[in-house]
């Protein structure tokens, strides 16, 4: 085998000397050239966007950090917010979150116990990241979780162990939002299956309709109005001093709601399924439980997983939700932070705090997402 | 006749007794020793009423209403389950007897009682309707607010209360409707609107956290609405209801007599009738509710009379006393005799 410069001396042409192309052709100046400056419109546009760019993020980076009040003298009925609304319009007042910080996180539970919500936190977490790792979807997961989930119920509830009990309506901030979220898609994702493998049955038309009824009866309504008749409504069909706790009824409104959007979600990804896979299932003699889950299902669900997530993020943030029928989630606790007189008007700060909170989760899921599916794509690649 | 009148001497024996029964059947106060707790319907924060400090404890007038209840019957503030209702549930958790009682700055109504199936045991605060306008505006009196833009919460009587008030006057209005108080408060000093209506309490509050420009705000002197707020439970449990309401007449009476929670030890030897019998020194008031003797004892010495308890709480959103001073100051708040 011969070099092809070789190739090209023995043809008797000179050897192309190799050169750097111009470095306006070339690297970060082309491209700025190509995507930003490509005519007069395009710089126009480029200069004023980057003029507005600097100038808010500079302003921003003014009030968020260089004239921000960090502190504040006194604590809780003694504080002296004096420095803060002197600021006003400047600078951020971070000293609520520094005084704050723990009821939004934690809402009303009780002050000297709020390292047991601040470690289901911890495990939720840690939950939530074993779970996405593959190597560890294995039967055994199942165990993690329902150890995971006693250990959550003790530290929230307590009464055990020397722990003080703890009343449910003490519970708030994080926690609840992460217990409203995490229950609310491990008890619809698998609910949302079975009625979407439900409303295919044309066999069974009794399932079928109960599957369809349930879907648009759910989604026909708004979440508010399940809360609604959650809190408000069901208790009153019960007999007095019969209580069914807030917390759950929320959770369970909160689940039908889901797996209502799920199934649709799922069922789109079970029609994408061409009828050949149904009928080479049907070729090899599975039953209709074998061909679904090893067959129709991985792939049916691998390919919704982009609306899949979408709806989870959604459920995620539509937790919050919860407000309007009393219960402290993570926006209801910051909002509450902000009543006492010496803190009004700081609402800014509170809210930018939570925002970062949700952008956390949701952004991770999202990410979490995308990788998943270019895992799981790597057999269709060519 | 002879018969007649021993049937109905019957009836009394009978019934005597059966009414004696009757008065000491609580359901409510069963409930509440069987848990141990009163379990009391809040705000989700309400500042000076109800909201929950940095540390989570509940802080306000109505939280430490709770509070007096629950050492009126366990003789222990603390044993209270708080739980907080917004506007919409709230009276379904009254009436499902998922609460108490709600201390949740509730106005009394004819509706509430006859239809709701709702008692006020009292009234703890007398709020009304207000406007509040900048003082460049030079307006003195809300009658010359004739086509002002004015900024209100909706859903609410606050709204309905404004429209009557100019229609009644012949004058018109822009109503700029905003549901959040921290942006209806923005849009205010902003100036999108010459005047901000809600109970006064409220506005009073907003002024002094102004800080130094609360003197650029003015409050006008009509109040257009009456806003009676006090607990509320449900009909038919008298026992309960009585301690309810005796309960915030203890901590009237005691401010009225100068009791308070520093002092009410000594005024345990007190020589002034009025006060052994409050602190249930003679006369065995408690008894008759079914209490401990010294359950308002209990009251003022946790909770404290009802002026600490508007120091404690109202004082700091600066809304002065006015109305709700004790009736011999010329206010409104006035206990019945106990005895």
């Amino acid at each position: 085998m011969t070099p092809p410069s070789a190739e090209a001396a023995t043809l008797g042409a000179a050897p192309a000397i190799e050169r750097r192309p111009p470095s306006f052709a070339l690297g970060p100046i082309a491209w700025l050239r190509a995507n930003l400056f490509s005519s007069w419109l395009s710089t126009a546009v480029t200069l004023l966007l980057a003029y507005f760019l600097v100038s808010w993020t500079l302003s921003f980076l003014n009030w968020a950090v260089v004239n921000a009040i960090w502190d504040v003298p006194g604590t809780g009925q003694q504080v002296d917010t004096s420095a803060c609304r002197a600021a006003r319009g400047e600078g951020a007042c971070w000293a609520l979150i520094g005084e704050k910080y723990r009821f939004i996180l934690f809402g009303l539970y009780p002050f000297d116990e709020q390292w047991r919500p601040a470690l289901v936190v911890v495990i939720f977490v840690a939950l939530y990241v074993i779970s996405a790792m593959r190597r560890f979807w294995r039967k055994e997961l199942a165990l993690i979780w329902l150890a995971a989930l006693t250990a959550i119920g003790v530290l929230m509830w307590g009464g055990v162990f020397g722990l003080p009990y703890v009343e449910q309506e003490r519970w708030g901030g994080l926690v609840i939002t992460l217990i409203l979220a995490t229950f609310g898609i491990a008890f619809a994702f698998p609910l949302s299956i079975l009625v979407a493998l439900g409303r295919r049955q044309t066999s069974m038309p009794a399932v079928k309709a109960l599957c369809v009824v349930y879907i648009e009866l759910i989604r026909g309504v708004p979440l508010i109005s399940l809360l609604f008749m959650a809190s408000v409504m069901f208790p009153l069909f019960l007999p007095e001093g019969m209580n069914i706790d807030k917390l759950l009824r929320a959770q369970i409104a909160i689940i039908l709601f889901a797996a209502a959007y799920l199934a649709e979600v799922v069922r789109g990804g079970l029609q994408a399924i061409p009828k050949g896979q149904y009928e080479a299932a049907d070729a090899l003699g599975l039953t209709y439980w074998q061909k679904t889950g090893l067959i129709i299902l991985p792939q049916a669900l691998k390919i919704s997983i982009p609306p899949l997530v979408n709806t989870f993020i959604g459920m995620f943030k539509d937790t919050s939700l919860v407000l309007i029928i009393g219960i402290y989630d993570l926006l209801n606790t910051a909002k509450t932070s902000i009543i006492e007189p010496a803190w009004q008007g700081f609402g800014v700060e509170a809210y930018l705090f939570v925002a970062a909170i949700y952008f956390v989760f949701c952004f991770a899921m999202s990410k979490y997402s995308q990788d998943l599916e270019r895992e799981l794509d790597k057999g269709r690649r060519r | 006749m002879h018969t007649a009148m021993r049937a109905g001497a019957l009836a009394l024996a009978i019934a005597l007794p059966a009414a004696e029964a009757v008065a000491q059947q609580s359901p409510t106060l069963d409930a509440i020793r069987a848990r141990g707790q009163v379990v009391c319907g809040v705000t989700t924060g309400v500042a000076g009423f109800s909201n929950p400090d940095s540390q989570g404890v509940w802080r306000g007038l109505d939280a430490d209403g709770c509070r007096t209840v629950a050492a009126a019957i366990f003789g222990d503030a603390n044993r209270v389950r708080f739980v907080p209702t917004t506007s919409q549930n709230r009276f379904p958790a009254l009436q499902s007897g998922e609460v108490d009682l709600l201390y949740r700055n509730t106005t009394w109504t004819l509706g509430r009682e006859a239809f709701l199936g709702f008692q006020f045991a009292g009234i703890n605060f007398y709020d009304g309707q207000a406007f509040m306008v900048k003082r460049a505006l030079g307006v003195t009196s809300a009658k010359q607010l004739d086509g002002a833009t004015v900024c209100v919460q909706p859903g609410t009587t606050t709204e309905l209360n404004l429209a009557d008030f100019f229609r009644t006057n012949r004058m018109s209005f822009r109503p700029v409707v905003i549901e959040s108080l921290e942006e209806i408060r923005a849009a205010f000093i902003s100036g999108r609107c010459d005047v901000y209506t809600s109970d006064a309490s409220a506005l009073a509050s907003f002024r002094f956290t102004q800080g130094p420009n609360a003197e650029q705000y003015v409050m006008l002197p009509e109040i257009i609405s009456k806003e009676p707020l006090g607990p509320v439970v449900r009909k038919g449990d008298q026992r309960f209801f009585d301690i309810v309401r005796w309960s915030l007449f203890a901590q009237i009476a005691a401010e009225e007599l100068g009791v308070t929670s520093a002092n009410v030890d000594q005024m345990l030897t007190s020589q002034v009738p009025d006060i052994q019998r409050l602190l249930g020194v003679t006369g065995g008031i408690g008894q008759m509710m079914g209490l401990d003797n010294r359950w308002a004892y209990n009251i003022i010495k946790q909770v404290g009379n009802f002026g600490e308890m508007w120091e404690r709480n109202i004082t700091p959103m600066g809304v002065p006393r006015g109305i709700n001073a004790l009736w011999t100051q010329g206010g409104l708040m006035y206990a019945p005799p106990i005895r």
